[in-house]
Parts: C-alpha cells; sequence; structure tokens
C-alpha cells in the first residue's frame, strides 16, 4: 500500500459529477488531488443503482421479502437517483469531448420530448416537433400560429445581443420575454410551450422578469442546437446510466496522477485560524485489514453540500418518484426514452412536472422494462403524492413505486474564499446538465481565481503512448 | 466509442473483431510496461506509476485474414485504495493479472483479483496469469520467488492462461496476448453486448460551427 502524501493541492469529497469533473479537470491542469468518498461507490447523490440497492434505499417492502427477486438480475438495473438527460449540445458534453472522457462511454438519443396540453380527461400528448416536417403536422398550434412560429424561431437563429439591428427594435436589457413573444403575437399557448419544452424554464418568472430575455433566447437557441445536432429530441443518455459520468471523470482524474480513495470518513477538518488546511480521516473496511487513519494537508478543500452541513443552506425541495413500468407512455409512439414535461399552467400549479424515460435501450434495466422518473419542485408541505399525481396518470400501470420524502436542496453559504472550502449545490430540478456545469464552472472560479476554458483541455498535455 | 465483441466478418472472409482488455495487479509490476512493450514495442527503465495513458488500442493478426483488436484499459492507479469503478470491468471481454516473479506478495495479490474478476466481471472473460520481469531471474536465478510450477499449476486449477513474461527484453509478450486472441469468442455471432454501435448510438465529437446555419432549430 502506498503512503499517502504529506500534502495535496486539492482534497476533494464526494464523487458526485461536480466533484469528479473538477477533480478530473484540475488533475488534467497538473493539480495534485486526493479525492475521498465515504460511500463505497462512486456517484453520490448522483449515482445510478441496481434494483436491489433501491429497494433497500426506500425499504418499501416487508422483512423477510426479497422483491427485487421478480425482476431479473439485479444487476442488469442502472437506476439513476437524479432524473436528468444531457443536451447534446450542452456545456457537458463539450466538457465530455474536449476531455476524452467520451472514449469510456458510449451515448444513445433520447427518442423524443414530449409536452402535455390540457389536463384530466381532456389531457394529450404532443411531440415537441423536430424538424420542418414535424412542425408542419404538430397538433400544438394552428396553422396561422405555425407562421409566427416559424418566424420567431428565424428571428431566434440570427439574434445577436451585441448587434442591435437584429433586435427587432426591442430594448432587449431591459424588455421582458413577454415583450419579445407580443412582437411575434404568439399565443399563450404557443408561449407556454416555447417557455416551458423548449426554453425549459420550470416556471413563468422568466416571462415577466425585465432583462431575462437574451438568456430565454439563449436557451432557446441551445435546445434547437441540440435537437439538430442528431435529430429526434434534444437529449441523449449514457449507456448504463447517469452513473458512468462521475465514473469516467474520476478516471481522467486517476489518468493524470488523482488518488483515489472510496468507503472513507472524514474524522475532522484541519484549521488553521479561519482557513482549513487538512484533513483527517480513516478508510473503512479494508478485507479484514485495520482501518486505516491518516492525515494530510490540503491546500483547498472541495466538497458536495453533505460533508459540511453548517455550511449549506436548503433552498427548496424536490420531489420525486422513481417508477418501473413495464410498457412505453402513452402517446409517445413506443419511444424506448423520452422527456415528457406537464407545463404548470395547465395543471394548475406553479412548477412544471417533468418525466424522464429511459429502457433496455440504455443498458439500465432488461428488456421489457421502462424506467420513468416523475420530479417536480415541492409546492406544499404535506401532499407530495398528489402534486405528483398529473406525472404518474400519464405512466398508465406502474409495476414499483419509490418515493422518499422530499429531497432539500442545498447551497453554499458562503463562496469558500474565506475558509478554503468550495462546496457544490445539490443536484437541482431541472431536466438537464447545464446548471451542474455551471456549478463546476462557478467552483473552478472561486477556488483558482481565474476562468474554467472548457476548449482543448487535453490539448498541449503530454500523453505519453497515447491512443495510436 | 469504437465497437466492442466480435464484429463478425467484414468484407467477404476477412474477419475483425475488437475486445476490450483489463490489465490488473500490485503496483509496480510492469503491468504498464507490458502494454507498453506490446503496443509500442519500447521498454523504460524508469517508468513511474501510470500517469497520462491509460487507454491504447494494438491489432494483431492471428492468420491472413482474422485481425483481432484489443482496447486495452490500464488501471490508472484507482485500484490501490480499493476504489476501482464498475465501468472498469464493464464489458470486459479479457484481463491480464500481472504479477512480479521477484515478489512473492504479488501473486497473492493477483489471486485477489482473479477472485474478484471471476465475481465481478462477465462470466465468460478470459483471464490470463503473467509472471512478469523474468529476465531479473534469468539473470540471477536467486531472485525468483515465484516457482514456476507453482504459478503454473494454480493457473491450471482456475483456468488461466498463464505465461512468465519481461516487458524489458519482451519474451513471451507477444505470445501472451496472441493466446488470449486465439481463446475469444471470434466466431461468435453478433456483438455480445449492446455496446456495439447499433441503433441510436451516438458519435460525440467536437461541433463543427456553421451546421446551424438556417437558424437554430428546424421547426
Ligand atoms: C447535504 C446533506 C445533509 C444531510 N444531513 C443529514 C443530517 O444532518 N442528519 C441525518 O440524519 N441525515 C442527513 N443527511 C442524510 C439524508 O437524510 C439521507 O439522504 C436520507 O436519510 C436517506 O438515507 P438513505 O440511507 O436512504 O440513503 P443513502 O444512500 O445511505 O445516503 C444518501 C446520501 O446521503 C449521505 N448521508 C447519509 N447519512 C448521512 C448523514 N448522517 N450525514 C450526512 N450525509 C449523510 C450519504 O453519504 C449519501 O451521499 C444529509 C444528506 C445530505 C445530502
Ligand atoms: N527488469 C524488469 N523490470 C520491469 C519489467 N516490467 C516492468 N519493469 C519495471 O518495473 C517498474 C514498474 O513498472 P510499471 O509498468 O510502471 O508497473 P505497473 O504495474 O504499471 O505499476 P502501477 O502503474 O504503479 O500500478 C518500472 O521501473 C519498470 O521499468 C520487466 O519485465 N523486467
Ligand atoms: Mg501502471
Amino acid at each position: 500500500m502506498d503512503e499517502i502524501a504529506p500534502e495535496y493541492d486539492v482534497v476533494v469529497l464526494g464523487t458526485g459529477l461536480t466533484e469528479c469533473v473538477l477533480s478530473g479537470v484540475l488533475s488534467v491542469k497538473g493539480k495534485k488531488v486526493l479525492h475521498i468518498d465515504r460511500n463505497d461507490h462512486y456517484g453520490g447523490e448522483a449515482a445510478s443503482v441496481n434494483i436491489e440497492a433501491l429497494f433497500k434505499k426506500y425499504g418499501n417492502y416487508n422483512k423477510g421479502e426479497e422483491p427485487w427477486k421478480k425482476y431479473g438480475r439485479v444487476n442488469d438495473w442502472n437506476i439513476d437517483l437524479v432524473p436528468k438527460l444531457l443536451m447534446s449540445s450542452g456545456e457537458l458534453t463539450n466538457i465530455l469531448v474536449s476531455t476524452d472522457v467520451t472514449r469510456y462511454l458510449e451515448f444513445r438519443q433520447v427518442a423524443g420530448s414530449y409536452v402535455q396540453q390540457y389536463s384530466g380527461a381532456k389531457a394529450a400528448v404532443a411531440k415537441v416537433p423536430s424538424d420542418a416536417g414535424e412542425a408542419l403536422r404538430s397538433s400544438l398550434m394552428g396553422i396561422f400560429e405555425k407562421r409566427r412560429m416559424k418566424s420567431f424561431i428565424e428571428w431566434i437563429g440570427t439574434f445577436n445581443e451585441e448587434d442591435s439591428a437584429s433586435h427587432k427594435g426591442l430594448n432587449i436589457n431591459t424588455c421582458t420575454m413577454k415583450d419579445v413573444y407580443d412582437k411575434f403575437g404568439l399565443e399563450t399557448g404557443t408561449r407556454d410551450f416555447i417557455g416551458h419544452a423548449m426554453a425549459l424554464y420550470q416556471t413563468d418568472d422568466y416571462l415577466t422578469e425585465k432583462g431575462r430575455a437574451p438568456e430565454a433566447i439563449e436557451r432557446i437557441r441551445l435546445y434547437g442546437n441540440s435537437v439538430s445536432r442528431y435529430g429526434k429530441s434534444p437529449y441523449i443518455y449514457p449507456l448504463y446510466g447517469l452513473g458512468e459520468l462521475p465514473q469516467g471523470f474520476a478516471r481522467l482524474s486517476a489518468i493524470y496522477g488523482g488518488t483515489y480513495m472510496l468507503n472513507t470518513n472524514i474524522d475532522e477538518i484541519i484549521y488553521e485560524g479561519s482557513k482549513a488546511v487538512g484533513i483527517k480521516a480513516t478508510m473503512q473496511d479494508r478485507g479484514g485489514e485495520e482501518p486505516m487513519k491518516f492525515t494530510t494537508k490540503a491546500k483547498k478543500i472541495l466538497a458536495d453540500p453533505s460533508y459540511f452541513p453548517g455550511k449549506v443552506q436548503v433552498t427548496g425541495h424536490v420531489l420525486k418518484a422513481i417508477c418501473i413500468l413495464n410498457h412505453p407512455l402513452a402517446g409517445t409512439d413506443n419511444s424506448d426514452s423520452c422527456q415528457l414535461i406537464i407545463p404548470q399552467s395547465q395543471v394548475g400549479r406553479n412548477h412544471d412536472i417533468y418525466i424522464a424515460v429511459v429502457s433496455s435501450a440504455h443498458s439500465v434495466c432488461p428488456k421489457g422494462y421502462y424506467i420513468a422518473i416523475v420530479s417536480t419542485i415541492a409546492e406544499t408541505t404535506a401532499n407530495h403524492h398528489l402534486e405528483l399525481a398529473p406525472g404518474f396518470e400519464r405512466l398508465g400501470k406502474i409495476e414499483e413505486k419509490f418515493m422518499g420524502p422530499p429531497i432539500p436542496l442545498y447551497e453554499p453559504l458562503e463562496s469558500g474564499v474565506n475558509d478554503n472550502i468550495f462546496i457544490s449545490k445539490s443536484y437541482d430540478a431541472t431536466s438537464h446538465f447545464e446548471t451542474t456545469t455551471d456549478d463546476v464552472k462557478d467552483i473552478y472560479r472561486r477556488a483558482e481565481g481565474h476562468e474554467l476554458v472548457v476548449e482543448g483541455l487535453r490539448e498541449g498535455t503530454n500523453l505519453v503512448g497515447d491512443d495510436n | 466509442m469504437a465497437a466492442r465483441g466480435p464484429a463478425g466478418t467484414r468484407g467477404g472472409s476477412t474477419r475483425f473483431a475488437q475486445f476490450k482488455l483489463v490489465l490488473l495487479g500490485e503496483s509496480a509490476v510492469g503491468k504498464s510496461s507490458l502494454v507498453l512493450r506490446f503496443v509500442k514495442d519500447q521498454f523504460d527503465d524508469f517508468r513511474e506509476s501510470t500517469i497520462g495513458a491509460a487507454f491504447l488500442t494494438q491489432t494483431i493478426s492471428l492468420d491472413d485474414n482474422t485481425t483481432v483488436k484489443f482496447e486495452i484499459w490500464d488501471t490508472a492507479g484507482q485500484e490501490r485504495y480499493k476504489s476501482l469503478a464498475p465501468m472498469y470491468y464493464r464489458n470486459a471481454n479479457c484481463a491480464v493479472v500481472v504479477y512480479d516473479i521477484t515478489q512473492a506478495s504479488s501473486l497473492d495479490k493477483a489471486k485477489q483479483w482473479v477472485k474478484e474478476l471471476q465475481r465481478q466481471a462477465n462470466e465468460n472473460i478470459i483471464i490470463a496469469l503473467a509472471g512478469n520481469k523474468l529476465d531479473l531471474v534469468t539473470s540471477h536465478p536467486d531472485k525468483r520467488a515465484i516457482q514456476t510450477a507453482d504459478a503454473e499449476a494454480y493457473a491450471r486449477e482456475a483456468g488461466l492462461l498463464f505465461f512468465e513474461t519481461s516487458a524489458k527484453t519482451s519474451e513471451n509478450v507477444r505470445e501472451l496476448f496472441t493466446s488470449i486472441a486465439k481463446k475469444l469468442p471470434l466466431d461468435q455471432a453478433g456483438p455480445r453486448n449492446p455496446r456495439a454501435g447499433g441503433r441510436g448510438g451516438v458519435e460525440l465529437r467536437s461541433e463543427t460551427p456553421g451546421t446551424n446555419a438556417n437558424g437554430p432549430c428546424a421547426c
């Protein structure tokens, strides 16, 4: 067993995606990284687990029963704890490409993106068009509205924040997105669909807050670019589940000299004055060997919120139910995977309900099964099952449902500049990883004092005997 | 990512198949050196612990119309504190478990890895045991800590291929990989796992600018 070094540039706590991307990037840049997790597996809150582990996590069975046994080989299941998909032109994709982590992973398209119109008995599911032909056939808009939508989308394509000639006479930095929609005479239903199914806003706040139009336009553009990259939907998804992502970045870090220790508890953070300067930790259960206690210095500590409960605050709660189905979702053309958005306005809520579906096509479950995760932001303190009910209605017959208490979303209280401890945010309720990569960049900026440049991360690094 | 597993025939009678190979063994037994010898025909006396390259490919021709491509994964040191990710084992078709014939403890470690592989990896995985640093005992026979017959007996019992190798002199290195290639199921019809390309797979590359000249969305 090698000795643990007396000092590291960075000690990273927790192997969630945010932490693993950061240790991968920092290792590539030559930093000496020690990466620790108290769990015996990678991924933390962003892990994918097998069906036995899922039952045990939620405890929804009677003592002595082994309900997972009727679902085939437990290891054929890789069930995500966080329901997210990758935007195919999003920043996580860019980071995967620029670090070459793509060589450890294989991606598949998500077959379609759908949106619900109306509710109750009238509820209908429509595909968010992915090309001109689908747009023409779409039931989402009438014929005249389709023309208005077409000119709006064309304008989005030519919009340039720097060039006021492309702003349609609007003062783009002070107007609202509502003003923009008004300019194109778009109907309420179309605004709903653009804002929630394309810009992926979960509430309508963006409509009336001044100055948010460029952001909304950027989000619509990202959606469009992602759809046109591979067609069908804006999303891609890694075979064997999202838990592969942190593992891929951890491997990148290790290749560049990062040291990995799972199953290791942090006993103490060592401070000098107000600044953290090191850790005391114990590596557990080493196959009959004694636990190994060690102390090491750290110039910086990066961590997920669970390692510093006293240094984070709760900003909201996510409701989430993981459902096992043996059929695709009605109205989704028998898609092997999809996202279905139920806009808040359609079901009398303030936050959208998301449904993400993946299946055996993504090697996350045996043939014939589908994993659907229904989620939203909690708006009540008690009726959580009821809040997700419009989502459950879309699923049809449900074989198993795993739903815990509301999941708190944490955010650090401080930037980390004062105490040398740089804490990430929880994985939020958005359907993709754009806020995760924003957090990665934010932590990098706070910790390193300069911007993370994603392009060409591995260029110029001297890879001894790289792929030939 | 490239296709994995037997890819069947390509262009008439030429057979081409790609397999994932993983390396395991104690630190400093010569895992990376064996790969470097096999892939680049090089050796470095003062190799540092693996940094930078942990993914290489090498193709060998078994005969005029059979080619096997190895996609070789090195551990990158994650095993040192029992922190190897499942991704590493996933879909591995073959494994080379290495020990150092001058270090008695390294064979115990190798046996643990074989057990772990038989428990965790896919059941048809082909495992080869390599007793490395053969050159050291050629000049100084007293340096040998593990007798060939003992390791061979263990390998036979556990159903492993077995070679004593030297990454330094290249003795038996090619033989090791060739014998693995010969044991791989080249004739199995179709890819064994869904990673092998197939419907809906996407290749991630940097985006070429200008592909969306007609606006962001085609709708
Ligand atoms: C930021 C954060 C702070 C938390 N603070 C507390 C707390 O003060 N008291 C408490 O009882 N539970 C705490 N938890 C744990 C949380 O309540 C568990 O996720 C929940 O109980 C589910 O546990 P589980 O055994 O089903 O899941 P598991 O899969 O065992 O755990 C889920 C995640 O929570 C972490 N966790 C588990 N137990 C604790 C703990 N005691 N403290 C911190 N992290 C933990 C795990 O490492 C894992 O990352 C916290 C979790 C998070 C993310
Ligand atoms: N004499 C001799 N030395 C060897 C041989 N193979 C490797 N070495 C030396 O052994 C040392 C370790 O070799 P590596 O290939 O780095 O070992 P490794 O198993 O990859 O080690 P880790 O990456 O730390 O797990 C280096 O100094 C090599 O030069 C060999 O066949 N003969
Ligand atoms: Mg090595």
